[in-house]
């Protein structure tokens, strides 16, 4: 589908615009002019290093490279230093992973800004990184010639070596350094990359650099993080958003062995103690009197009431393609065709990471040091810098491991990380805050909650000549930064993201959006975004259209996307992988569905059992995704289970609930999620389309939940409409 | 003070008695690999084992623990040698963000200690105390069933 309305959301231009409105310091970032810094002969305390960028080498062959990218799971550490190790040959044992400073010519090469996020680590570095190890490669070839007094093309490199091909002989790179600093070698302007017929690493599984420090319990995420004289704190948050501190009574916290400090912060109040338990005893000694503020009746029933009649009313057009009413009043009347009409809800989420926030910042008067698991490292230190007045050069981000993010951790207004600067603000100790699992579920930053009402029309024929979509739900970039590199005419794209632009051909298409007021929790961006509610809403209502024109599902949909070559392909793939069609036993169910997200495409079939008590077990979830160039397909593979069982916690149980302006669930007994029995068995098939990596953490987590109640409906023939599954009587089964 | 042996070493521990063990080992033998992540017993990530048996040392008080033998995940390995199950958690590639994972470590060695071959069944009851958000259950079951039947 394409006309004029489309092109103003499309998701690159959205995304170019926010690297200029953040700064755009590196949009179109040049390599060249990246690595043509200081290059070599750079003197550390370990003797000279061939370094640029991305690339340090050292005299005992030894290579840090340094990652722009955020490692929480999604394998960032190891895809992007293959990247470089594919093209300078390296060897994988003698690379280690260091997270790259706070600096410009480390931020994101598309958005200009340091972030993680929208499933593009790799993407983006697949360009940079290849040209750096290249270029590197280049220098070493040149100082090898030198030093043999031998052409360079009778030389090429392998394993962190440069081996003269007529006789045999090698050079180790930390061996040359000594020669580019004697002839001032420099990086070439520009450099061929290797055929991708020749890679020995890219496409080839690849183990997690990460795992030996996993597994032995060293690794140091940041709850971890030790520094001399750090004290821990826990911050008493208001029970309703926004609620302000009237009054507190710190007498009897203060009694309490270990607490050092109770102060106000603007979250709350900050109880300071030798160590967490100390300061968690004292903030339950707390007293303090709650402004609760505007807030105070907020409930989450209200808001699906509000959204309700919203979806109703007309909203701002965020997809037109022919005439929607046109066709309804052209085919509507007639006897054979029909017209369907669906209404989606979905909840707030919580991110509910497995490592609950935390930070730890030590503040002196004229330069902040901060430890953060973030995924936003350039817009925390910016607030950062802002609220101490200082420069931003004096505030320095230690970006650490963490323990699972999803999109919490690239906070808008750098919450967590703030508020720790805030709490040692004035000490003359570290202090590192640690949110308690509760202050975790409810700290409101949330997947917003939506509501989408669809009416379709199928002709006689089975066409569907008509889709008009409405859908509510607060905007994640409204009232933001990025207002206005992602809102166009009042529409978030990352409110819309998969319900416009989607790869099936429907000639009279109109989506249209409401973005209710902000109130209450803030929406964040959550594992898959705009996507989590879209991918529902448009998958569950193209299969109650596929049941309304007496279609099967698959058919339909492979007919949708005759001209749309990559998702027909993973379309295909899919029916043959799961044998579509074939016949299963009553109690069994198959629900297909598929995406076009974060530049990648990709279908699900679930396979479910359902019992007279509505107990549900997945048996099996195939996906077939084509992503690009899989770079690590080991990784590839362990991102689309990732997704899956993110999306089906939030299909079956995930739901954060407020009444009068309080959060309910509080912990994982009340905010279940998906365990070990419930784990279905996970066949994934990557199509090689041969095109540039595109995104894999996020998309696996679109599909699942329409393709879940797909399934259900083929088993039972009933349609579930509003997630999750839970509050209609299902449960896993035990 | 508190006696305890933690991977072998005597401790004498000073710190309230009602303490859990998970904050004795992070916050007073900065033992900083057993993980907080709920607090109530529900998540698993902060399993140890106490005299052999998997423990929530998040819900264990200093006071129950004393005199006995605690294991973390510092502790079994030999030396420079993974243990087993560390080895093949190794080979499966099972870690993600692996911040659930010396729970889930310590929650498979138990299991396999009493059940050296367990069923899926099995399996599934061993390890539903322990959550990963990263969704690794499919590789964790995998890597148990390679230790189990090498
Ligand atoms: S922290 Fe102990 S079970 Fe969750
Ligand atoms: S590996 Fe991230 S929670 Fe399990």
């Amino acid at each position: 589908m394409s006309d004029n309305r489309i092109d103003t959301l499309t998701r690159r231009q959205f995304v170019r615009a926010a690297g200029a409105a953040a700064g755009g310091l590196l949009v179109g970032f040049n390599l060249s002019a990246c690595d043509s810094g200081p290059v070599s002969g750079q003197v550390t305390g370990d003797g000279p290093l061939l370094a640029n960028t991305f690339i340090r080498i050292a005299l005992d062959n030894s290579v840090a490279i340094l990652v722009n990218h955020s490692e929480k799971g999604n394998g960032a550490y190891t895809a992007l230093p293959m990247l470089v190790a594919e093209e300078l040959d390296l060897d994988w044992s003698s690379i280690t992973v260091e997270p790259a400073p706070t600096s410009p010519e480390y931020y994101h090469a598309w958005w200009g800004v340091y972030i993680t996020g929208g499933s593009t680590s790799t993407g983006s570095s697949w360009g940079p990184l290849r040209s750096a190890g290249a270029k590197t490669r280049a220098m070493l070839l040149e100082a090898a010639s030198r030093y043999w007094e031998t052409d360079a093309s009778g030389l090429t490199t392998a394993g962190g070596y440069v081996v003269d091909a007529a006789n045999g002989r090698k050079l180790a790179y930390g061996d040359l350094i000594a020669t580019i600093r004697e002839h001032d070698i420099q990086p070439p302007e520009s450099v061929m990359l290797k055929d991708p017929a020749d890679f020995r690493i890219i496409g080839k599984d690849r183990r997690r650099i990460d795992a030996p420090e996993k597994v032995t319990g060293k690794a140091v995420f940041g709850i971890d993080v030790e520094l001399p004289n750090l004290r821990t704190a826990t911050v008493l948050r208001s029970p309703v958003f926004g609620g302000k501190v009237k009054s507190f009574d710190a007498s009897e916290a203060l009694l309490v062995e270990g607490v050092v400090k109770v102060k106000e912060v603007s979250s709350g109040v900050a109880v300071v103690a030798d160590n967490f338990w100390a300061a968690r005893k004292g903030r339950d000694a707390l007293k303090v009197e709650w402004d609760l503020g505007s807030n105070a009746g907020l409930s989450t029933a209200a808001f699906y009431e509000e959204y309700r009649r919203l979806v109703d009313t007309d909203g701002l057009v965020a997809e037109d393609v022919g005439d929607v009413e046109a066709a309804f009043r052209e085919f509507g009347d007639s006897e054979d065709s029909s017209i369907v009409e669906a209404v989606y809800e979905l909840p707030y989420l919580a991110h509910a990471t497995m490592e609950p926030m935390n930070a730890v910042a030590d503040v002196r008067a004229d330069r902040c040091e901060v430890w953060s698991g973030t995924q936003f490292q350039s817009n925390d230190r910016r607030l950062i810098a802002e609220y101490l007045g200082l420069s931003e050069e004096s505030v320095v981000i230690h970006r650490s491991l963490m323990g699972g993010s999803f999109g919490r951790r690239a906070s808008t207004i750098a919450d967590f990380t703030l508020e720790a600067v805030e709490v040692a603000n004035g000490e003359s100790f570290p202090v590192k805050v640690i949110w308690s699992r509760e202050d975790d579920m409810r700290g409101g930053f949330y997947r917003p909650l939506f509501v989408h009402k669809i009416r379709g029309l199928v002709d006689g024929d089975g066409t569907i000549q008509a889709w008009h979509q409405r859908a509510a739900g607060q905007s994640i970039m409204q009232d933001t930064v990025f207002e206005q590199a992602y809102m166009a005419d009042g529409i978030d794209v990352y409110s819309m993201d998969g319900c416009v632009d989607q790869p099936y051909s429907i000639a009279n298409h109109r989506v249209e959006s409401h973005n209710p007021a902000k109130v209450g929790p803030l929406p964040l961006w959550w594992r898959a975004v705009g996507q989590t509610h879209t991918g529902f809403a448009y998958e569950s209502f193209l299969d109650e259209l596929a049941h309304a024109a007496g279609r099967d599902p698959m058919e339909l949909r492979l007919e949708l996307t005759r001209d749309f070559p990559r998702m027909h392909q993973v379309l295909e793939t899919m029916a043959e992988a799961v044998d579509w069609g074939s016949p299963r036993a009553d109690n069994r169910g198959v629900g297909l569905a598929a995406r076009t997200a974060f530049g990648s495409f990709l279908a699900q079939v679930a396979e479910i059992s359902v019992t007279d008590d509505r107990q549900i077990h997945v048996d099996k979830v195939t996906c077939v995704i084509d992503c690009g160039r899989a770079v690590n397909p080991l990784g590839v593979r362990a991102q689309v289970q990732s997704g899956i069982v993110y999306g089906m916690t939030a299909a079956m149980t995930g739901e954060i609930e407020i009444e009068e302006g309080r959060v309910k669930q509080s912990n994982f007994h009340d905010y279940p999620v998906m365990r070990m029995p419930h784990m279905p068995e996970v066949v994934v098939h990557i199509v090689d389309s041969g095109a540039d990596p595109s995104g894999v953490g996020e998309p696996p987590t679109a599909p699942i939940a329409a393709a879940m109640t797909n399934a259900l409906f083929d088993a039972t023939g009933e349609r579930v409409r509003k997630l999750p599954l839970i509050n209609q009587g299902w449960r896993f089964r035990s | 003070m508190t006696k305890l042996y933690v991977n072998g070493t005597e401790h004498e521990i000073e710190a309230a008695a009602d303490t859990p063990l998970l904050w004795v080992l992070r916050d007073v033998l900065k033992l900083a690999g057993t993980k907080y992540g709920c607090g109530i017993a529900q998540c698993g990530s902060c399993t140890v084992h106490v005299d052999g048996t998997p423990v929530r040392s998040c819900i264990a008080p200093l006071a129950s623990v004393a005199g006995k033998q605690v294991t973390t995940i510092e502790g079994v390995a030999e030396g420079e040698t993974l243990h087993p199950v560390q080895q093949a958690w190794l080979e499966h590639d099972v870690v993600q963000c692996g911040y659930c994972q010396s729970g889930q470590i310590m929650s498979a060695i138990a299991l396999l200690e009493r059940n050296p071959d367990p069923s899926d069944a099995e399996i599934d009851e061993a390890m539903a105390g322990n959550i990963c958000r990263c969704g690794t259950y499919q590789r964790i079951r995998k890597a148990i069933k390679a230790v189990a039947s090498p």
